[in-house]
């Protein structure tokens, strides 16, 4: 098991790269480049409206079974499913 | 002088995030007062449902479907937006927004609120599931809340018997006091920064008003952690698969011997009421054998309809689309065109509508154009047909009955092909390698309703029983009359259905079908297939039943089983998984896509492949003999 990654002034890290268990806050959300046709600013507005914001707790809960992709991900008491990709654009620390 | 308690009439509308309980508490609140139509223009759900106050104002309430903003990502949101708006020349605005939040997950509820009062309608913010809430410790201080938002606020419980009664008051209320004044429509689709402070505010919403212990619903999690476990989860996801198609098999058995056998007892008496001639073999072969050949497979289009009813409100089909996202991806199918292809296997035309979740327009062509690939019911009663008929009833390997094997071969080949369609459809077509984004939300599981499944699994049997009492009653009225008419002229020494208008149509397309193993009878009965693919079973039990000239109406599958090769059973059950033979598949196609254009490809690619996989079937079979 992970233990609890607590903010600790280290540089952030992405939300896609984190294994099962982690847990931490968003530091920041910057998306770069368009997604498959999606725009950034797209994606950054549906991570926003999903809970996805700076500050929010969030925690790895389960990883899909190919590539550990899709992840799903605890936002305070909701839980969002999303893939590695987009969640490269979550900043957690 | 209008007085303050005069009776009018209301509409107020139910605006929520997905999975808010929004669909719940309308039907707790209109019952089966309910009414499904389409947005003019577009084919979203227009649901409403009137009910009454306690002081007897008529309300009439609408769902609206559920959305994150007002933006308008996708068809159904954009309704949301435009009725919220008042945007829809044919809608008038509504008098009150029902804000429906889940409130053990209020974050993102008061972030729609915060953005939703921008649009200056009255509202009332209703917290949905609050027996859950309080359970689970999260405390509430209602009259804070009210402060803050500067809007009413009410508890509900719409899973619950009284659970809207303190809503129902507040509504009656508003309904004799009149339910506030619209102010200015201030709204503009939110830019990042606006979507930023809408959470911040909602935030500070919730530090004031909500003491919230950190206690996630441990059940849940305990669940998903098998659920979603990368092996586990997926071997439970296809044992829930082979548990749905072998149900359907042998639970619905009982009760179709029972229905046919109810078909055949009512076709002998009117055999045996009627004198001999045109009318009795209309009655009998024409109409009580064709509706009861498809009536037959009502038991079992039920209990796959349950089966996907209570995945659905279980919030299992969230679970699935997240454990299947990368190996649909993988054939370049988005993760939320999972929920359609499997509702496809009811129906194609639900699935098909459920494509508008998605919101990237390529990711839904894709997922309508291969929809019908997935093997919808009404290929159960052909398949059960020809199974029955030619692949004996034993048990493989101990425990599963062969049968039961090759169907579910059937439904493999479909998805299997639907993924390949796909594939090709991205790599070649649209020239993509991946596909766009996948977020979602998992809720809760919560247990499945016994009332508002009941009437959903009602609203899909009495659609099907409308289809077989139009459709495909008029389909075989046709049928009969081509299989009847001419009359054989005096002194006859053939069969008289070698004499009608069947035979002759039949014969004149049989040269295009025979390289596929089908003779003049399948030829004919492919026609009113085209109207719905059952009717094709219907047909053949007509044409056979005529062309027999048996006293009562032989039993189809012996029928069949002593004129069809193997090869030709084979291929006609391979013509069927991927035959364009639904004429209301196509009308749907035609209607979400905007235009004719991909219903004609789709139309086309299916045809292509039907042939080509009966084809290559019939050759097999033949050269291994069974020809």
């Amino acid at each position: 098991m992970n233990d609890d990654h607590k903010s600790n002034g280290n540089a952030p890290i992405c939300l896609g790269e984190t294994p099962r268990g982690f847990s931490g806050m968003i530091e920041a959300i910057v998306v770069t480049g368009d997604h498959n046709g999606v725009p950034a600013a797209e994606i950054e507005r549906r991570l926003l409206e999903l809970g996805f914001v700076e500050g929010a707790r969030v925690e790895v809960l389960h990883e899909g079974p190919i590539a550990s992709d899709p992840i799903a991900v605890r936002v305070d008491n909701n839980t969002i499913a999303l893939r590695r990709r987009e969640a490269m654009s979550i900043f957690v620390a | 002088m209008a007085s303050i308690t005069e009776i009018r009439s209301w509409r107020f509308a139910l605006v929520g995030t997905p999975n808010s309980g929004k669909t719940a508490l309308f039907n707790a609140l209109t019952g089966s007062r309910q009414k499904v139509a389409n947005y003019p223009g577009v084919t979203v759900e227009r649901k409403t449902g009137t009910f009454q106050t306690l002081s007897g104002h008529r309300i009439d309430l609408f769902d609206l479907p559920g959305t994150y903003s007002l933006r308008g990502r996708s068809p159904d949101e954009e309704v949301t937006r435009d009725v919220v708006l008042g945007r829809f020349a044919t809608e008038t605005q509504p008098d009150l927004l029902l804000c429906v939040a889940d409130a053990t997950n209020l974050r993102v509820a008061l972030r729609l609120v915060t953005e939703l009062k921008r649009a200056g309608r009255p509202m009332l913010l209703v917290l949905n599931m609050i027996d859950i809430a309080r359970r689970r410790g999260i405390e509430i201080d209602l009259a804070k809340l009210e402060g803050e938002l500067g809007i009413p606020v009410v508890t509900s419980t719409a899973v619950r018997r009284g659970g809207t009664e303190e809503l129902l008051r507040r509504l009656d209320d508003l309904a004799s006091h009149g339910a506030g004044e619209a102010s200015e429509n201030r709204w503009s689709a939110p830019t990042a920064a606006d979507l930023r402070a809408a959470q911040r505010e909602a935030d500070r919403v919730i530090k004031a008003a909500v003491s919230e212990p950190a206690r996630p619903d441990t059940l849940t999690g305990r669940v998903d952690a098998v659920l979603l476990h990368p092996v586990a989860g997926l071997i439970i996801l296809l044992a829930v698969l082979f548990v749905m198609f072998q149900g359907v098999f042998a639970w619905a058995q009982p009760l179709m011997d029972l229905i046919s056998g109810g078909f055949d007892a009512l076709g002998t008496l009117v055999h045996d009421m009627l004198p001999d001639g045109l009318l009795q073999s209309f009655i009998q072969k024409g109409v009580i054998a064709g509706v009861g050949s498809v009536i037959v497979f009502l038991p079992q289009i039920m209990i796959l309809f349950l089966f996907i009813l209570l995945l659905e409100d279980l919030g299992y089909m969230a679970r699935a689309a997240f454990l299947m996202d990368r190996i649909m991806g993988g054939a370049g199918l988005h993760g939320r065109a999972f929920i359609p292809l499997l509702s496809s296997f009811a129906c194609a035309i639900p699935g098909i509508m459920a494509t508008r979740v998605i919101d990237n327009r390529r990711d839904r062509l894709t997922t309508i154009m291969v929809a019908p690939l997935m093997t919808c019911s009404a290929r159960i009663p052909v398949y059960t047909l020809i199974i029955g008929a030619f692949v004996p009833d034993r048990t493989v390997w101990g425990i599963v009955g062969l049968q039961g094997l090759v169907m579910f071969g059937l439904y493999a080949i479909g998805i299997f092909s639907a993924l390949a369609a796909s594939f090709v459809a991205n790599h070649f077509f649209w020239r993509e390698s991946a596909t766009p984004p996948f977020m979602l939300e998992l809720p809760d599981y919560k247990l499945p309703q016994l009332r508002s499944v009941a009437m959903a699994l009602y609203a899909r049997v009495m659609m099907f029983l409308k289809r077989a009492g139009t459709t495909i009653f008029s389909m075989m009225v046709v049928i009969w009359f081509l299989a009847s008419f001419p009359r054989p002229p005096a002194g006859a020494t053939e069969p008289a259905i070698d004499y009608s208008l069947a035979s002759i149509i039949g014969r004149w397309i049989e040269p295009a079908l025979s390289p596929i193993g089908f003779n003049w009878q399948i030829s004919v009965a492919l026609i009113p297939g085209m109207a719905a693919r059952e009717v094709s079973v219907a047909s053949l039990g007509t044409i056979y039943a005529i062309g027999g000239g048996d006293e009562a109406t032989a039993q189809i599958g012996q029928a069949l089983a002593g004129n069809w090769s193997l090869a030709t059973a084979l291929a006609f059950l391979a013509w069927f998984i991927f035959a364009p033979q639904c004429a209301s598949t196509l009308a749907v196609i035609r209607r979400e896509t905007g235009g004719w254009r991909w219903m004609f490809i789709t139309f086309f690619y299916m045809l292509a492949l039907a042939y080509l996989a009966a084809f290559i079937t019939f050759r097999i079979a033949t050269a291994l003999g069974w020809g």
